[in-house]
């Protein structure tokens, strides 16, 4: 008997704080793009996330989609008896990459490089007293280091994917050209003509809210650490996954949305 | 001794703090004049850092009421709290500098948001109180993850006091000092607090501080102020807790 009242009450206490979690997120992320608007401005650090988040980003996303369409085309040719022309691995390998590829890959590759930074970062500066040191120095440490790593966020993730998305066709061009024996020029052709202002879209939507959650949760998981070292590790490790996982299921729906 | 204002700058009163069913400090009542010198003693654990984060707003007690300088902080709007804590000079235990900004950055990092300074007035400002707390000129470009720990301490204390609070509260400043730093750091906050009429709390666990730079003493035990007195008057008290501060000096 008191096993299974155990059994509910802890089921019970998780599903609470799960939806309590959600609650704080959400209105963690109010609270960013609210003072997001405010002054003052501390610019030096919306540069230094920018350069941290966008430019030191930018080879292993580069690197990942580069390599995903390589393989798309190959994949593409492969598999397909049908599909094994240069119009069809083009459409392919450009669609996938716009839509999906893209956006998935480089959000994953933000949040596993700059997530797991931004988290660590505060939540030292948490566990260390420098948040609260902060509050007592005249700075609100909403304003001074969650709204420039947000901002800086949602301004980078984007343009890396549109960095990326051009890495990574070009990739998939590649491997046509120099593996799959195809006309180079035929291909160009035929990727131009597939390139569908939706498709781009779809991917720019997606970058942009993969770029609120690396850095919402990141922040939120840092900002709420506590316990030392061991609750640093904590919050880096949940921030990745937690974004993570929300890159791979927000893409369904925003997908869905899009179809 | 220098004469001190009756006018109290901070009033504490029934307070009570806990962590989830955790009790730290139970009904606290503390009167701080303006201008007067407090040190706060107690075993570790006790409760004194809790007690400090309590009066400038970093934690919020379960029940009763802080008034700094007749501003009530308990519950008060953000806003409020801002204002408030601009009286402030803080100094935590861990001296908690930004790892990220170098030593004369973290120091004026108060003073240059409300004061137009240049880099270099900045720095000369900075370099001034360094080197009174018995540091080197070459630390100014320094990261504090290049310091030693006493040394983060010192910059720490330049932090809170560099540009002049009313209020300074620091957290253990002379521990993990060697014993001269440490009597720099005490002569500092008496001569801060007799020159420049600043009101100071200063939780220490060194005795020979207490008697240097305190006008009165408490002690926090059994999650209370249980002793309360000028530091000579220790001497004679039969509280055994104090007693055996003393005996261990
Ligand atoms: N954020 C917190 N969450 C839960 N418990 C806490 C928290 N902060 C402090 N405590 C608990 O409150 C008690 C008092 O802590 P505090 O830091 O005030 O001790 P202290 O008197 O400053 O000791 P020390 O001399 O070692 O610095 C400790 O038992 C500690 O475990
Ligand atoms: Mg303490």
């Amino acid at each position: 008997m008191s096993i299974v009242v155990n059994i509910f009450s802890s089921i019970g206490k998780s599903t609470l704080f799960f939806f309590q979690s959600i609650g704080k997120i959400i209105y963690f992320f109010l609270l960013s793009v609210n003072w997001s608007f405010r002054r003052p401005f501390y610019f030096k650090q919306i540069n230094k996330q920018i350069l941290d988040i966008g430019f030191y980003s930018l080879p292993v996303v580069g690197l990942t989609t580069f390599f995903s369409g390589m393989v798309l085309a190959l994949q593409t040719y492969s598999g397909f008896e049908n599909f094994n022309n240069e119009n069809t691995v083009a459409k392919i390998v450009l669609t996938s990459i716009l839509r999906e590829l893209g956006p998935v890959l480089a959000g994953l590759m933000v949040a596993g490089r700059v997530g797991a930074k931004m988290a660590a970062e505060i939540a030292t500066m948490r566990v260390s007293n420098q948040i609260d040191a902060l509050e007592t120095l005249a700075t609100r440490p909403i304003q001074y280091l969650i709204v420039p790593r947000f901002l800086a966020s949602i301004m980078c993730v984007p343009i890396l994917v549109l960095i990326g998305n051009i890495i990574g066709v070009f990739g998939g061009f590649v491997v046509a050209s120099f593996k799959l024996d195809f006309s180079p020029t035929l291909y160009i052709v035929s990727t131009l003509n597939h390139i569908n202002l939706m498709d781009i879209a779809q991917g720019l939507v997606k970058a942009l809210i993969f770029g609120i959650i690396i850095s919402i949760i990141s922040c939120y998981f840092g900002y709420n650490a506590n316990g030392g070292a061991e609750g640093v590790g904590r919050a880096t490790t949940i921030s990745v996954v937690t974004s993570s996982v929300l890159i791979l299921t927000s893409t369904y729906f925003i997908t869905a949305i899009f179809i | 001794m220098k004469k001190k204002s009756k006018n109290k700058i901070i009033k504490v009163r029934n307070l009570t703090k806990s962590f989830d069913n955790n009790l730290i400090l139970n009904n606290i009542n503390l009167d701080l004049f303006e201008k007067e010198s407090l040190a706060i003693i107690g075993k570790s654990g006790s409760g004194k850092s809790v007690l400090l984060k309590c009066i400038i707003g970093l934690l919020t007690p379960n029940k009763g009421s802080i008034k700094i300088d007749g501003r009530e902080i308990v519950n008060s709007s953000s806003k409020d709290k801002e204002k408030i804590l601009l009286d402030f000079g803080v100094t935590f235990q861990n001296g908690a500098l930004f790892d990220s900004l170098s030593v004369w950055e973290n120091i004026v990092f108060r003073t240059i948001k409300f004061k137009k300074l240049s880099k270099n007035d900045a720095k000369n400002l900075a370099l001034s109180i360094i080197l009174n707390l018995g540091l080197d000129k070459n630390i100014l470009n320094l990261y504090p993850s290049e310091l030693s720990g006493g040394m983060q301490k010192r910059v720490a204390i330049a932090r809170a006091i560099c540009d002049k609070p009313k209020i300074l509260l620091f957290d253990e400043p002379t521990s993990g000092l060697d014993p001269i730093t440490g009597s720099i750091i005490d002569d500092l906050i008496k001569n801060t607090v007799s020159r420049l009429g600043v009101t100071a709390i200063t939780i220490t666990h060194d005795m020979s501080s207490v008697f240097k730079f305190a006008d009165r003493v408490i002690l926090i035990n059994n999650n209370q102020i249980e002793w309360v007195g000028e530091p000579k008057k220790m001497n004679n008290s039969k509280n055994q807790t104090i007693k055996n501060f003393l005996k261990n000096k």
